[in-house]
């Protein structure tokens, strides 16, 4: 359990880019195609993120865009990544996860070390230095609790995709998708096309949430014309969607077998008389994406509410660190896209003492403002039921690595006097596990009524206690031939 | 339809692993996960407190619901781990050491 450092060439100022999705891909052709060189560091055994995240190579598909979006902007930011590898101007360190990123005291011989653990086994670290940081961490999903929710083949929305696009494999034979959000429907879709029975897409947002915000959705008909697509392959796949609707209970003993679902009514509460019981053996279940701040929280960086800030070059307001993608706020690959694109230009041009000229990057620029925009109307649309934490049983588990229920979160509210998120935890464990509250916070703040503030993760990972302890006081030196 | 006739897939030549002692075969670059899920299993954690069944729920590294273990190793996350040639996978009780 070593300490063993990594080295950039040393010709060009180095920006050590943090997440291999659409953002981070976006950043390291920006900034590798404009003097300096990119070390692009990602957890995963291939590039892509989890939105172009590639099926295994054992696995031979030889028709992989069958289980995507958007695939010829991937060959693009593929061929890209390939000719500045070739030409080495960017190194690729796959199966590295990112625990911490140190500022270093001394600049000198650089100003920041990335320190990632080798996986599959993740028992040894190395040590990565750079000129500067470009975080593009990405985002994990939100899934409010539910009585049954921890049953075997309840899985979330993005989980069941993610071994769907890695694994090439489903979760089981007949799914319910639901929840909200823009993702349950590739999910739906995707499951449906690969051959799973999709029993219904149970999405809370009711019809008169859409057509309130029939403007804001009007003003991007790329996106309109997006959500016609998925509508017309639901139809096709034969696939019921029940707007206005949401998960009750899901049942089952050893696993999963059945869920019960019912509409909505204008207070948010469930309407009496319309629950129904959908067989199945799979629940896809997500309420949205929480972005992965944890590396920036650690360097410093300000936070807006659950995202990291950043100004109109990307730049958080640590000197020398970026960030773009989900990191910043959630709004899709397009905006991941070109806050990455700029993000990349941003960091090249500074990091070489030049000053950027934001015209440079204007198509970038127009198409970040619009996809804000439109996911800031989204926003609107897309909400978990008014009510979801009344729905909680006492007997519900919330927090699932520690196995607190609603009942002991409740206690701690009402008879112990917990009045913040943190009380809570140290009165009863929940958010104490192995996740660190990130899959229970927001379901431990709805049903304690605390407002959702984002934990301090250091390290942002689990680190062997002997990797830690293997960590010199200083930076590695130099090498001789520097 | 199943995915792998969806992508066109021609995977290299399968792998057996043991999963609490029978054989089930593998595709090679699948995570321990995906060769459980293709062979019809969901469960293999009991939890710490009530010994309740667990398996994957985000899929991605984050929620420590998938931890198994594999060659005598517990709390690897079966979501992220690679299946090797003749693994051996057993359902993890509690915290996975003896105690």
């Amino acid at each position: 359990m070593t300490e063993r450092a990594t080295l950039p060439p040393p010709t060009r100022p180095d920006l050590a880019v943090i997440g291999a999705g659409p953002a981070g891909l976006a950043a390291t052709l920006a900034g590798a195609a404009r003097g300096v060189h990119v070390t692009l560091i990602d957890s995963a055994p291939q590039p892509g993120g989890q939105f172009y995240r590639q099926p295994a190579p054992g696995l031979g598909a030889r028709r992989p865009r069958a289980l995507h979006h958007r695939w010829r902007t991937w060959e693009r930011l593929r061929t890209g990544l390939d000719a500045h590898l070739a030409a080495g101007r960017v190194t690729l360190l796959s199966d590295r996860h990112v625990w911490c990123v140190e500022r270093n005291t001394d600049p000198s011989p650089a100003p920041f070390t990335v320190h990632a653990l080798l996986g599959p086994a993740q028992d040894e670290s190395v040590a990565i230095r750079a000129d500067g940081v470009l975080l593009a961490t990405g985002a994990y999903e939100k899934v409010l609790p539910f009585p049954g929710w921890t049953l075997p083949g309840v899985v979330t929305a993005g989980g069941a995709q993610a071994l769907l696009k890695g694994g090439l494999v489903l979760p089981g034979r007949t799914a319910v998708v639901a929840g909200t959000g823009p993702l349950l429907l590739p999910v739906a879709t995707g499951l449906a096309a690969a051959g799973a029975t999709v029993v219904a897409l149970v999405e809370s947002a009711a019809p008169k949430d859409f057509a309130q915000r029939a403007r804001v959705l009007a003003a991007a008909p790329d996106k309109l014309a997006e959500g016609a697509g998925y509508a017309a392959q639901l139809v096709r796949h034969g696939v019921p969607l029940k707007l206005g609707h949401t998960v009750l209970e899901a049942h089952g003993g050893e696993r999963l077998e059945s869920v019960t679902v019912a509409a909505l009514g204008p207070d948010g509460r469930p309407v009496p008389g319309t629950a129904r019981r959908l067989p199945c053996d799979t629940l896809a279940v997500g309420h949205g994406l929480l972005p992965h701040t944890d590396l920036a929280d650690g360097l410093g960086c300000r936070l807006d509410g659950p995202a990291v800030h950043v100004d109109d070059e990307q730049r958080t307001d640590v000197p020398g660190v970026w960030a773009a993608g989900e990191a910043t706020g959630v709004g899709g690959a397009v905006l991941s896209l070109a806050e990455g694109h700029i993000a990349g230009r941003s960091a090249a041009a500074r990091l070489r003492g030049a000053v950027p000229d934001p015209a440079e990057w204007a198509p970038a620029d127009r198409a970040r403002t619009r996809s804000r925009a439109f996911f800031d109307g989204l926003d609107g649309v897309y909400a978990p039921p008014a009510r979801w934490a009344e729905l909680v049983t006492d007997e519900t588990v919330v927090c699932r690595c520690e196995e607190v229920t609603a009942g002991a979160v409740r206690e701690a509210v009402g008879s112990l006097g917990a009045g913040d998120l943190r009380t809570v935890k140290l009165l009863t464990r929940a958010g104490m596990g192995w996740c660190q509250g990130r899959m229970c916070e927001a379901g431990v703040a709805g049903v304690a009524g605390c407002a959702p503030v984002p934990a301090r993760r250091l390290p942002a990972r689990p680190v062997p206690l002997g990797v830690l302890a293997a960590q010199p006081d200083r930076p590695p030196p130099p090498p001789p031939d520097r | 339809m199943n995915p792998l006739e969806l992508a066109r897939a021609h995977p290299e030549a399968p792998f057996t692993v043991r999963f609490d002692g029978r054989e089930i075969e593998a595709l090679p670059g699948r995570t321990i996960a995906a060769v459980l899920w293709s062979a019809g299993i969901t469960a293999w954690r009991g939890t710490r407190g009530e010994g309740q069944p667990r398996g994957v729920f985000c899929g991605i590294g984050v929620c420590f619901d998938c931890l198994v273990t594999v060659n005598d190793r517990p709390n690897q996350r079966a979501c992220l781990t690679p299946a090797t040639p003749g693994a051996d996978i057993r359902t993890q009780e509690g915290t996975g050491h003896d105690d």
